[in-house]
């Protein structure tokens, strides 16, 4: 039991991640509503980029800004990794959510066309319109 | 200036999709010449990239002149130029082919198609050439983003068609995200070869066999392997004809491309070939695609849906070569790659010729075709050709490689469907040919109306128009030639870019 505690408490950000992902997943595939599913997959491109975000942090370290001088003798202090946090997940996840919006953008766009041509947005309503033309 | 070649590939269609939006507002007769130069470019640096590596050997390029684990670096060895010069290649001709249709379109969408298209052809040869996961990533997603654009200017059902995309295709690219994620938290890397050289001590960690699995999963929703394919029939069907002649050559093609990029160069054939049991499963599974695929083709009563479900048992096709785990199987793989693109190039541009003189694209309205586009009809009967696998047309020799792979292999089920698709796919094209040619013809529904005297004139040669016409016809003649050079093809290019280890 400690053991199982212990894992939850060592890894809870894989935990949130994970159960945030599927509760977009359920969206995407058991929600009727465009828009639901569309706020659904937005859930899942979300979870992770959390995920990226908690890989890169750490326990008492700060951000990466170089704290001494910028002059010549900046470069003599030793920097010592362990005290940044890693930037590089950071910054992939900003290009993910520049991606994440032109995403949000388009299927949105399309599901004001859709609602345009079929008057509604309920997929099963939708569908009975197809089979009947 | 040679060696900036690999930078103008991506180069020359980016700053051209910028400059034909801008053109699409001001000047829009500016907007295919445009198009027509960055195309052209790429075409040329990369059949220029493909020549220096098969005399130098392969290159890497260092973007900004960063070096490789920090900066992001072009890998181009034979087969990833191959790709290349195909890409461009089908992407030319299918826009000198579009010029007809979009010029028919509304003004405003004239710019906008003209720099998706471009864009979308960037993004595919930026995931072909790059040798960063996560700019592959990026540029995946670029061509993604411009794919359901492209899909959605089409009519009808069309904005459906493409949301379901978007829904479908972010959740793949999404799993592809986080399976690199595991491999930088394991790796400390996003480069190709350095993730490479870390990995074989990481081989027997989980975290790395559950990346694997989540780039394959990823890169197989878009390459619309069997189960995950659902997005692919309708998008396919109601999109645009210069869209769907774009897309359905290349995007399930680009995505086969990383899936043997990831398998060969990120994670190497030791490793990809290392798990006995799901190697099976995935061949097994590819024999489902094939065979589903052929099924559903099958029962399509839409010429271009028929096309599309062909697409799916190809894919099958192509993921179950590669996963035989011999040199033989990937070589069959690569091969069908490049065929597989220029034979749906030939029958998706036979459906935009057909689109200009028929009302739809049912199979019942197809009778007396032969009479009066004798051209397109001829085209089709050599692509048709090559996606059954007749002498001497490509589609033969690719699936020849596959079928002696599978032997080599033992893997008889994957022949079994191989054979049973080529089956299928006789059937679905003698259909075709029957009707067009052996059913009686009637002028209803043609706009013809002279009366008792009718069959006389609606037998006239009515030809899609010429700028279609002509990249049809050329694409079914590449179709026999990239046949007859298969063997050369093989031995002077794909065979170089395998990696030695691999038997």
């Amino acid at each position: 039991m400690d053991d199982l505690l212990s894992k939850i408490a060592g890894g809870y950000n894989y935990i949130a991640y994970i159960t945030i992902m599927m509760i977009g997943l359920y969206a995407v595939i058991a929600k009727r509503n465009l828009v639901k599913k569309i706020i659904g997959m937005s859930i899942f491109q979300t979870a992770i980029i959390l995920f990226y975000i908690s890989i890169g942090a750490k326990k008492g370290a700060t951000i990466p800004i170089l704290m001494h001088d910028h002059g010549p003798e900046a470069a003599e202090h030793a920097i010592k990794a362990a005290d940044y946090i890693n930037p590089l997940p950071h910054v992939l996840m900003l290009t993910a959510i520049v991606v994440a919006v032109a995403t949000l953008g388009v299927a949105l766009s399309l599901a004001v066309k859709v609602y345009q041509r079929y008057g509604t947005l309920e997929e099963p309503e939708i569908q009975d319109q197809i089979n009947k033309s | 200036m040679s060696e900036q070649l690999p930078a103008f590939i991506i180069v020359a269609p980016l700053i051209g999709a910028c400059l034909i939006f801008i053109a699409g507002f001001t000047r829009r007769g500016l907007c295919y010449p445009l198009a027509m130069v960055s195309m052209v470019v790429a075409l040329g640096s990369s059949i220029g990239v493909l020549h220096q590596v098969l005399v130098d050997g392969p290159l890497i390029y260092k973007l900004g002149g960063w070096d490789p684990p920090w900066g992001i670096v072009y890998n181009v060895d034979a087969l990833n130029a191959l790709v290349l010069a195909v890409v461009a290649a089908v992407a030319l001709v299918n826009l000198v082919a579009s010029r007809q249709f979009i010029d028919a379109q509304p003004f405003y969408r004239i710019g906008a198609f003209y720099a998706l298209y471009i864009l979308a052809v960037t993004g595919l040869m930026g995931m072909v050439i790059t040798g960063d996961v996560f700019n592959l990533y990026v540029l995946l997603e670029i061509a993604s983003l411009t794919g359901y654009a492209l899909v959605a200017m089409g009519d009808d059902r069309a904005p459906l068609s493409a949301l379901n995309y978007v829904l479908v295709g972010t959740i793949g690219a999404s799993f592809y995200l986080l399976g690199v994620g595991f491999l930088y938290a394991m790796t400390g890397s996003l480069n190709m070869v350095d993730i490479a050289q870390r990995l074989p001590g990481l081989y027997g960690s989980t975290a790395v066999f559950a990346a694997f699995v989540m780039i394959m999963v990823g890169i197989w929703f878009k390459a619309a392997f069997f189960p995950l394919h659902s997005w692919l029939p309708n998008a396919y069907t109601y999109a645009p004809p210069p869209s769907a002649g774009l897309l359905a050559p290349l995007m399930t093609k680009v995505m086969i491309y990383v899936m043997i990029r990831m398998m060969l160069t990120v994670f190497t054939p030791a490793y990809s070939f290392s798990f006995g049991l799901l190697n099976q499963v995935v061949v097994w599974l590819a024999v489902i695609a094939i065979v589903a695929g052929a099924i559903m083709a099958l029962a399509a009563k839409d010429f271009k849906r028929l096309l599309a479900y062909i697409i799916v048992s190809e894919v099958g096709y192509m993921v179950g070569g590669a996963w035989l785990g011999n040199r033989l199987g990937m070589t069959g793989s690569m091969l069908h790659l490049v065929n597989d693109a220029a034979m749906t190039l030939c029958v998706f541009l036979a459906a935009a010729a057909l689109s200009f003189r028929l009302k739809d694209t049912k199979l019942t309205s197809f009778q007396g075709l032969f009479k009066t586009m004798p051209f397109t009809m001829g085209a089709l009967v050599i692509g048709g050709l090559s996606i059954i696998g007749v002498p001497p047309t490509c589609g033969f020799f690719s699936k020849w490689y596959l079928i002696s792979a599978g032997i080599q292999a033992g893997a008889w089920g994957y022949i079994a469907a191989l054979l049973f698709s080529s089956l299928v796919n006789l059937i679905l094209f003698f259909k075709i040919f029957e009707i067009a040619y052996f059913e009686p013809f009637s002028a209803h529904g043609h706009g013809h109306d002279n009366g008792g005297h009718g069959q006389v004139s609606a037998l006239a040669v009515r030809e899609a128009p010429a700028q279609v016409v002509v990249p049809l016809v050329v694409t079914a003649i590449g179709l026999v030639v990239l046949g007859l050079y298969s063997k050369e093809l093989v031995a002077g290019v794909i065979d170089l870019g395998l990696p030695l280890g691999l038997k």
